[in-house]
């Protein structure tokens, strides 16, 4: 019980760190690849009135992360979700759910970007900066982003909805162990012994009670994120799962995993792989050093190009409808557009439903593999 | 500059398919023979099939990062 609090902190607190690294992401790489894929594709849609946004442009601000939760656009009326902003800036914490920027239009020197969702600094427009620039400049515009954005409160929906499932299921294991499971027993039960069997202990053998109950609250978070990234409409739809910080942590955390239990097994292959000439050792130490950040990168890689490219072809196809339709120009082309759409989206959604379950198995898979492989006992001195 | 990213992105894409095709030219092959090896088959399937496209998709990303 203690351990799965523990991991349950792990998450609470890597939710944090993922929010805060989001910033650096968002603000750096993303900005110029949005404006790039824009000018590529812009003119697609950019027909006559500039105020239209490009598809590339919402598939985009889509995938990335926003401070406010949009939900529908009813004759250019935004139906939007507030989330809680916690923005830090000279010494001063200002709280304050985005909503409030459908009526004022600065709120404590802090303005929101409607067309990336963003809170910005309201006199230069400028977004967040991350904690080293931030301590590192003299600016004072510059301020640190810590609030409830889409993506953050996609994971702690997650992390509710999981506990929730979870003290049921536990609750009717307490009940009777002989009695057939049902409701939500009956659905864990499976994937659980699934994940268990043939995953964890078939990697680590004697050793799966140990790293069990990461692994498991590995999958089943990835999964739940997955799943409610997937959704189309509000309380889903964010890209939490597609976005690098947040396969970064998680793949930080299997790291620490590893590096913190490894045995001298392992770090003995690392920088002397036993049975090989010494020349040789020149070249395979560094390699199997990089090897050791490779396999938490080539994961967190993994999960964020699967999500994130499954988001922007559902989006993409979604889009075929308004560019075809000449953003309701052309009724045909819409319905042209749409008749093409519809299936492909269908099919897509479908797929996306396997690539869900496929990359959480994977990452958990993965993760067994990597952590067997340290702690495994030497078997053939 | 943004042709070159893309034209990477497709031969990270074409070297993935060719990688996951004969996985999966193999893992069939060997069901077929022994159907009873099914269930060790499918995860170790699974596992090259995800290390392939981990490779494709740092590429894919890569060419994404020298796009902008």
């Amino acid at each position: 019980m203690r351990q799965i609090v523990l991991v349950f902190l792990l998450f609470i607190s890597a939710n944090t760190f993922a929010q805060d690294t989001t910033v650096v992401n968002h603000a750096s790489s993303h900005e110029v690849a949005v404006e790039k894929l824009d000018n590529i594709y812009g003119e697609v849609s950019h027909t006559e009135s500039a105020e239209e946004e490009s598809p590339v442009d919402v598939i985009m601000n889509h995938v990335a992360d926003a401070n406010i939760y949009h939900i529908a656009t009813i004759n250019g009326k935004h139906i939007t979700f507030g989330l809680p902003c916690i923005l830090w800036r000279n010494n001063k914490l200002s709280v304050f759910s985005s909503s409030r920027f459908h009526h004022e239009e600065v709120v404590d020197g802090f303005t929101l970007d409607h067309h990336t969702g963003k809170v910005v600094d309201a006199a230069t427009g400028k977004r967040s900066s991350d904690l080293l620039s931030y301590f590192g400049a003299t600016d004072s515009s510059k301020f640190i982003d810590f609030s409830i954005t889409k993506n953050v409160f996609t994971m702690l929906l997650g992390v509710l909805l999981l506990t929730i499932a979870f003290s049921m299921v536990v609750r009717s294991y307490k009940r009777g162990a002989n009695v057939a499971p049902k409701g939500f027993q009956a659905l864990f039960e499976p994937i659980f012994l699934y994940i268990y069997e043939d995953v964890i202990k078939q990697n680590l053998g004697k050793k799966a009670d140990k790293y069990a109950p990461y692994l498991l609250s590995l999958f089943f978070f990835i999964l739940i994120i997955n799943l409610i990234g997937l959704i189309p409409f509000f309380p889903g739809g964010a890209n939490a799962s597609g976005n690098i910080s947040f396969t970064a942590v998680l793949a930080i955390c299997t790291f620490l995993v590893i590096t913190l239990n490894g045995n001298k097994h392992y770090w003995h292959h690392i920088f002397a792989m036993p049975g090989v000439p010494k020349w040789v050792l020149i070249i395979l130490t560094p390699v199997e050093i990089a090897g050791m950040f490779v396999k938490p990168f080539a994961l967190a890689m993994r999960l964020f190009g699967n999500i994130t490219s499954g988001h922007v072809v559902i989006l993409s196809l979604v889009s075929l409808i308004f560019i075809l339709g000449k953003n309701g120009e052309s009724l045909g082309g819409a319905f042209a557009g749409s008749a093409m759409a519809v299936p492909f989206v269908l099919f897509m959604s479908a797929l996306e439903l396997l690539v869900a379950f496929l990359q959480a198995y994977i990452f958990t898979l993965l993760s067994a593999i990597f952590i067997s492989s340290a702690v495994a006992e030497d078997e053939h001195h | 500059m943004t042709g070159l990213a893309a034209i990477g992105a497709g031969l990270a894409a074409i070297g993935a398919g060719l990688g996951i095709g004969l996985i999966g030219n193999k893992a069939m092959e060997g069901i077929a023979r022994q159907p009873e090896a099914l269930d060790g088959i499918r995860g170790t399937f699974i596992l090259g099939a995800a290390l392939v496209e981990g490779a494709a998709l740092i590429g894919m990303i890569l060419s994404f990062l020298m796009n902008s």
